[in-house]
């Protein structure tokens, strides 16, 4: 997260909405204890999708409004398997609203330190360490030299050579 | 009013900066104007925690989505290719991912060789002495002999294969097909003042090592030791012309939106296939009353965009990741015309190596991989680095009716029309798409890969643009000259991806930056006569 992000106030725009956010994060990307993994709607995580939907905003309004009209009313105050059963046929049927949904929430959960540790991943920007490349073993290139050239020879005034 | 310059070059990127560092042995005063802004290397999204967000945010590749200041808008709403680009010094090559394969000699000759299309007025030998300087200006790494080129100059070893080519090209060599490691704008070693690439694997994003040659790294700095003027945050609207029917400098808004005359006695633009139409357009004038330089009528038309085939898929074992960079290899097996396949012309490969976790799990759950709620986790975790695949970059041949108009009623910040975008796929460019993606599925399948997905045309992926002034000797069916200069205009030069007759089917920044050294050597050697 850039110093500028975190300085900013977590943003308010779902006000209204933000138990539809919060149920519906949590529906996609639920804890694990298998894996040792928060959900997506831990409380650091939820708080750095807030404020981290940028240039998605007006996106995911349109969104979270789909889906109360979907769910007729009030998402997060239906029971569980209700809730996960019309998230599921909303996702069916309007796949670039829940691609919204997805992307505001996939960019916050994974570049969270426990979640980055979890699967694997060093928590740190890619540079200024970098990262090791096997350099590959080139005479695989073997039988491709062997070919010959392969592009179409051009002779004089175009025609082929 | 500004003082008079010799030469106003509008645009630095990838060709501005080539033709202004070309043009500084001259000692002719030269200026460039450039709408964006130098970058911060420091402020790369590869230096912060959120790398991978910021690729969707400031670092997003559609100015519809980026939406800076240094950007314009632009309606493509009708194309079902989405236009890329970037705006500041470096241009396109601050976000490109450094893959920089040449055309080929036959992409010069399409009409004589398959009776399509026009050929270029300047053949691959006569670009062969700029192809190799500029390679040499820019850092290429690259491997002698690749079999689909006539020889070249490797001017430093060539990035990694690492698993994802090692894998993909040993099931190349099983169907026996042409696979090499691509030429890349990346230095591989300490190169001019340039470090060595350290996998940042984030090359689409700016480069924060400085290891991909972007022309804010390789050609600005020359060029300004050289005492080429460079002023940023200047946007162009329109060219000025006088009675003899000469460019006689351009109007450009200020970071304050002051409007401004800069005064020239030759206009080089170098604003891209989509900006250098859109500048002509908008200097329509009672002597010019259908945009400058466009008595062919060509202006803004034959755009082409390469459309692009997405196929990738996932191994059991893992891959490379999102570490090094996103290109490794290529193929230019199906590049030549075989009218066998049902289409004229062909494609390359880019084979690709995967990504960071937020794009494995975005694209997962969109191509329905990766399930919401329990299942979410190992799903994750079976395709998370894993996947590895390749895109297609399909030869666009030109049609006029895909073309760049002004918007007539979208506008930018300074009240300078929009361009707008129209654009069909043809039914050569679908059949090649189709093979494309039936073809990268068997590669896929004999390197062992499951879970495929394809995507064609891939959307967001209008990254090449050109044909939109294309050069030519007949003034009727082209906008300049076999030397860039206009047919119309005596004393303006274009120099960007608009003058390419045809596409090729690869990359064209290596090829637009040979023309535009090119040009500029035109220009050095009729310093005397230009403008007879």
């Amino acid at each position: 997260m850039t110093a500028l992000e975190k300085n900013q106030p977590a943003e308010e725009p779902f006000e209204d909405a933000r138990q539809t956010l919060l149920a519906i994060v949590g529906h996609m990307i639920p804890a694990s204890t298998e894996f040792g993994l928060p959900g997506a709607d831990d409380p650091a995580i939820y708080a750095d999708i807030l404020r981290s939907v940028g240039r998605d905003k007006p996106l995911l309004s349109k969104a979270l409004d789909a889906v109360e009209a979907w769910a007729g009313g009030r998402l997060a105050t239906l029971p569980r398997d209700q809730q996960a059963a019309l998230l599921a046929e909303f996702r069916s049927a309007e796949p670039e609203l829940a691609g919204v949904l997805e992307a505001v929430t996939a960019r916050c959960y994974y570049r969270d330190d426990r979640v980055m540790a979890a699967i694997g991943v060093e928590g740190r920007p890619p540079f200024p360490l970098g990262y090791e490349v096997e350099e590959g073993d080139w005479s695989l290139l073997d039988p491709v030299r062997a070919r010959g050239p392969i592009y179409r020879a051009v002779g004089e005034g175009g025609q082929r050579s | 009013m500004n003082e008079t310059v010799d030469v106003l070059i509008i645009g630095a990127g990838a060709s501005g900066a080539a033709v202004a560092w070309s043009l500084a042995e001259t000692k002719m005063r030269i200026l460039c104007l450039e709408q964006g802004d130098w970058q911060k290397p420091s402020g790369y999204p590869s230096s912060g925690r959120d790398w991978e967000a910021r690729l969707s945010e400031d670092f997003a590749i559609s100015p519809n989505r980026r939406r800076l200041a240094a950007d314009y808008p632009i309606n493509d709403d009708d194309s079902p290719i989405k236009i890329a680009n970037f705006n500041g010094v470096g241009g396109g090559t601050i976000l490109y991912a450094g893959h920089y394969p040449r055309l080929h000699p036959s992409d010069f000759k399409v009409r004589s060789l398959d009776g399509i299309a026009e050929d270029w007025p300047i053949d691959y030998a006569t670009l062969e002495p700029f192809y190799a300087l500029n390679d040499r200006m820019m850092g290429i790494s690259s491997l002698l002999g690749d079999p689909a080129y006539p020889p070249k100059e490797a001017v430093m070893p060539p990035i990694p294969m690492g698993r994802t080519g090692q894998t993909l090209g040993k099931a190349m060599n099983r169907l026996g097909w042409h696979w090499w490691p691509s030429d890349a704008a990346i230095v591989t070693r300490e190169y001019e003042g340039r470090a060595p690439c350290i996998n940042l694997g984030q090359c689409g994003s700016g480069c924060a090592q400085g290891a991909k040659g972007s022309t804010d790294v390789t050609y600005w700095p020359e060029a300004i030791r050289a005492r080429i003027e460079l002023r940023s945050r200047c946007r162009v609207s329109r060219i000025e012309t006088n009675e003899a029917g000469m460019a006689t400098g351009a109007y450009y808004f200020d970071a304050d939106g002051k409007e401004i005359f800069q005064p020239a006695e030759i206009v080089i633009m170098a604003c891209n296939g989509i900006g250098t139409p859109r500048i002509l357009l908008n200097s329509a004038s009672d002597r010019f009353p259908n945009g400058l330089a466009n008595s062919s009528g060509l202006v803004g038309k034959n755009l082409m965009l390469h459309p692009y085939a997405q196929i990738r898929g996932h191994f059991d074992q893992p891959m490379d990741g999102h570490r090094g960079s996103p290109i490794c290899t290529w193929s230019h097996e199906f590049y030549e015309t075989d009218r066998s396949r049902g289409f004229v012309r062909g494609y390359c490969y880019q084979f690709s190596r995967g990504t960071g976790p937020v794009r494995a799990a975005i694209n997962g759950m969109a191509d329905g991989l990766i399930p919401w709620g329990e299942g979410h986790h190992a799903a994750f975790r079976r395709l998370f680095g894993h996947s590895a695949g390749m895109v297609s970059v399909c030869e666009d041949l030109p049609e006029e009716t895909n073309r760049v108009t002004l918007d007539p009623d979208l506008k930018d910040a300074d009240g300078i029309p929009a361009p707008k975008i129209t654009y069909r796929l043809s039914d050569n460019s679908r059949k090649m798409l189709d093979h494309s993606v039936a073809r990268g599925i068997e590669i896929l399948k004999a390197a062992g890969a499951h879970h495929i997905t394809t995507k064609a045309p891939l959307p967001y992926a209008g990254w090449h643009l050109m044909g939109t002034a294309r050069m030519g000797a007949d003034p009727e069916r082209s906008v300049v000259n076999e030397w860039g200069r206009s047919h119309d205009v005596k004393n303006l030069f274009i120099v960007d991806g608009s003058v390419f007759v045809t596409s090729g089917g690869v990359n064209p920044t290596s090829t637009i930056q040979a023309v535009a050294l090119y040009i500029a050597d035109q220009i050095k050697s009729r310093l005397y006569e230009l403008f007879d």
